[in-house]
C-alpha cells in the first residue's frame, strides 16, 4: 500500500486515482470474481457444454452407457417434426400474452401507486403477495380454485350466472386456467420494477409538461414511458426468458405431462427427458430453446438500448 | 363562511392527494386498487377457508372464507401426522446457506465489475445475464449426471450448488448495481489513509450496501425455498425432502389430504409472506437502483 504518505499523493486528483490503482494488482478484479465464476463453471458452463455434445447423441435409457454420436440428427428430426412447431406456436402465445399481462398490469398499477394516496403502504403489501409465496403453493392452489365441481372459480362463475368451465379437462381451458395462474403470478414483479422506475423520474418534467397543458396521457407517453425504458427493458428481457422457461406452472396445473395440447417447449424437454428417457432427442430440444431465447434477448437489448450502461 | 368550507375542503385534498385529481377520479383509483387487492389476497383467503374446513366437509360448494363448524384439525394433522417439520428444517438449512454463499460471491463479483475496469468485464457481465436464458431442463440433465459421479445425490450439497448457481448471475447484476450508486471518493480517502484493498471493502462499501445485500439475500433464499424440479430429481430419500417436493408429494393424494396440504401451505408460506412485507419498502429501493443504474 502506498498509503504511508498522505501528503505527497493527495494533492491532485490525478494522483489519487493513480494511487489507487497501484493499491490494486492486475489480478485483483479476477480474484474477486473468481469463486462466482467457479460455481457458474460447475454448475452452468460445463453442463451447457455437456447438454450440446448430449444432442448430437442418441442416448436414451437404452444407450445410456454408450450413445452413438450422430451429428445433427437430432436436430433434423426435431425440424421435421409438427408437434415441434406447433409447441412452438403454444410456447408464443404462452410467453406474449403473460409478459404482456404482467407489463400492463404491473405498470398501471405502479402508476396508481405512485400517487399521492393515502394507505397506498398497505395496498402496496396486499399487491405483491403473489410475488411473496412459493410458485410451486400458487400453482397447487390455482389447481384447486380451478376445480371443475369444488373450485372457488366455477362457484363463482356459477354464482353470477355462467356455465362452469371444465378447467381441468378440456386442454384448451387447462392451458388457459395455467395462463391465468401465471399472470397472477407474475404483475407484482412488473409493478415493483416499475414502481422503483417511477420513482426515480424528477417530477418537474410532469409540472413543465402540465404548464405546456399537455394531458395525462400524452404526459405518460412522452415522459412516463421514454424514462422507464432503462428500467423496463432488462425487466421485460428477464421476464419474457422466465415465463418461456417456467415449468412449474404448467406441469402443476396440467397435473404432469399427461396432455400434450398443454404443453410448451420447457415442459416437453422435462417430458421427453424424464419421462420418456430420450436424453439425446431432449437435449436438442433444449438447445434450440436456448438459441431462440438467445437470438430474442441480444436482438430485444440492441433494439431498446437497455445495456446502454453496460458498455 | 361557506368559502371557508370550501377552502378548506381543498386545502385537505390537497394534502393527501394529487393536486389536480377530482373526488371521482380517487374513488374510481381506490376502487380499482381494492379489486386488484381482493385479486391477490383472495387465493390465500382459499386456502385458508380448506384448511379451516372439518375433513367430512372438504368439498363444499359455496364461498363462505370461514366455514361452518370451522376447526384446526388439519393444521394439527399438517404439523404432527406428516414430515412437516421435518421438511421445514431441511429447507431452511439448505436456503439459508445458499443465501449466504450466493451473497458473499456475487458481492466481490458485482464489487469488482462496478469498480474496477478490466479486459472481459462486459463479456463477464453479458456472460451472467445470458445464464438466465438456459432452459432449466438443458442444465437439469448433465447438471444430475455430473453430481451422480460427485456422489452428491441425495445429500444437501448436491442442492447447494446448483441453487447457489442459480441465485448467483441476478445478484451480481443488482448488486454491481448498487455499488455504482456508492460514490466513489469513500474508497479513496480510505486508501489514503492506508486501508488495504479488501479492508475497504469490508469495512466500507459492505456496510453501505446493507439493504442491497439484504434484498439479494431474500432472492437467492427465495430461490432456493421455492425450488422444485431440481429438489425433485436429485431428492428421493424421504429425510432428506425439501419443503416443495414434500408438499408436491401430497397432491397425489389431494382427495383425501387437500385439507392438510393447505394448512401446510398456509403454515410455510405465511412467514415468508411476513418476511416479504417487511421488506417491500427496500424492495422498491433496491430494485431501482440496481435498475436504474444499470
Amino acid at each position: 500500500m502506498n498509503g504511508n504518505n498522505p501528503a505527497t499523493i493527495a494533492p491532485s486528483p490525478k494522483k489519487k486515482r493513480k494511487n489507487m490503482n497501484l493499491a490494486v494488482g492486475p489480478w485483483t478484479p479476477y480474484w474477486y470474481i473468481l469463486p462466482a465464476f467457479i460455481v457458474m463453471a460447475l454448475m452452468v458452463f460445463y453442463p451447457l457444454a455437456y447438454g450440446i455434445y448430449l444432442s448430437m447423441t442418441d442416448m436414451s435409457l437404452a444407450t445410456f452407457k454408450n450413445p452413438n454420436f450422430i451429428g445433427l440428427g437430432n436436430y433434423a428430426k426435431l425440424l421435421h417434426e409438427t408437434a415441434f412447431l406447433r409447441t412452438f406456436g403454444r410456447t408464443i402465445v404462452w410467453t406474449m400474452v403473460n409478459v404482456f399481462f404482467h407489463v400492463t398490469i404491473g405498470l398501471f398499477l405502479a402508476v396508481l401507486l405512485n400517487r399521492k394516496l393515502p394507505g397506498k403502504g398497505i395496498l402496496r403489501v396486499l399487491l405483491i403477495i403473489p410475488w411473496a409465496v412459493p410458485q410451486y403453493i400458487v400453482a397447487l392452489t390455482w389447481r384447486g380454485m380451478l376445480n371443475n365441481q369444488f373450485g372457488a372459480i366455477n362457484i363463482f362463475l356459477q354464482k353470477i350466472g355462467f356455465a362452469a368451465v371444465p378447467w381441468l379437462t378440456n386442454p384448451s381451458w387447462t392451458f388457459i386456467g395455467a395462463i391465468l395462474t401465471n399472470i397472477w403470478l407474475g404483475f407484482p414483479f412488473m409493478m415493483m420494477i416499475s414502481l422503483g422506475g417511477l420513482q426515480s423520474i424528477d417530477k418537474e418534467f410532469y409540472e413543465a409538461a402540465e404548464i405546456d397543458g399537455a394531458s395525462g396521457i400524452q404526459q405518460f407517453r412522452n415522459i412516463t414511458l421514454p424514462l422507464l425504458k432503462p428500467v423496463l427493458a432488462p425487466a421485460i428481457v428477464l421476464g419474457t426468458v422466465w415465463t418461456f422457461n417456467m415449468l412449474n406452472v404448467i406441469l402443476i396445473i396440467a397435473g404432469g405431462f399427461g396432455n400434450e395440447k398443454t404443453q410448451i417447449l420447457v415442459t416437453e424437454v422435462y417430458r421427453l427427458a424424464f419421462n420418456f428417457y430420450r436424453y439425446g432427442y431432449a437435449a436438442a430440444y433444449s438447445v434450440v430453446i436456448f438459441l431462440i431465447l438467445l437470438v430474442f434477448g441480444m436482438t430485444f437489448m440492441k433494439r431498446s438500448q437497455g445495456l446502454e450502461e453496460v458498455r | 363562511m361557506e368559502n371557508n368550507q370550501v377552502q378548506f375542503r381543498d386545502s385537505f385534498k390537497n394534502r393527501h392527494f394529487e393536486r389536480n385529481d377530482s373526488w371521482l377520479k380517487i374513488i374510481l383509483i381506490y376502487l380499482l386498487l381494492l379489486v386488484m387487492c381482493v385479486v391477490t389476497v383472495y387465493p390465500m383467503l382459499n386456502i385458508l377457508s380448506v384448511a379451516l374446513r372439518p375433513a367430512d366437509n372438504l368439498f363444499q360448494m359455496n364461498l363462505q372464507i370461514v366455514p361452518d363448524n370451522y376447526t384446526l384439525e388439519n393444521f394439527r394433522r399438517a404439523i404432527f401426522e406428516i414430515d412437516l417439520l421435518l421438511w421445514i428444517r431441511n429447507s431452511l438449512i439448505i436456503s439459508i446457506l445458499t443465501a449466504v454463499i450466493a451473497v458473499s460471491f456475487s458481492a466481490t463479483a458485482g464489487y469488482a465489475f462496478s469498480r474496477y475496469r478490466f479486459a472481459g468485464r462486459k463479456s463477464g457481465m453479458m456472460m451472467f445475464l445470458v445464464t438466465q436464458m438456459f432452459p432449466g431442463p438443458m442444465l437439469l440433465l448433465p447438471m444430475y449426471i455430473l453430481l451422480v459421479k460427485l456422489g452428491l445425490v441425495n445429500q444437501f450439497l448436491g442442492l447447494l450448488v446448483p441453487y447457489t448457481a442459480t441465485a448467483v448471475p441476478f445478484s451480481v447484476w443488482m448488486l454491481k448495481g448498487y455499488f455504482d450508486t456508492i460514490p466513489k471518493s469513500l474508497e479513496e480517502s480510505a486508501y489514503i489513509d492506508g486501508a488495504s484493498p479488501l479492508m475497504t471493502f469490508y469495512r466500507i462499501i459492505l456496510p453501505l450496501a446493507k439493504p442491497a445485500l439484504a434484498i439479494t439475500f431474500l432472492f437467492a433464499f427465495m430461490s432456493a425455498w421455492s425450488e422444485y424440479i431440481v429438489a425433485k430429481v436429485i431428492l428421493t430419500k424421504p429425510e432428506v425432502l425439501t419443503l416443495p417436493v414434500g408438499l408436491v408429494s401430497m397432491q397425489g393424494q389431494f382427495n383425501t389430504q387437500w385439507g392438510v396440504y393447505s394448512a401446510a401451505a398456509l403454515i410455510t408460506s405465511i412467514p415468508v409472506i411476513i418476511l416479504f412485507i417487511s421488506l417491500s419498502r427496500y424492495l422498491v429501493g433496491g430494485l431501482t437502483l440496481g435498475g436504474v443504474k444499470g
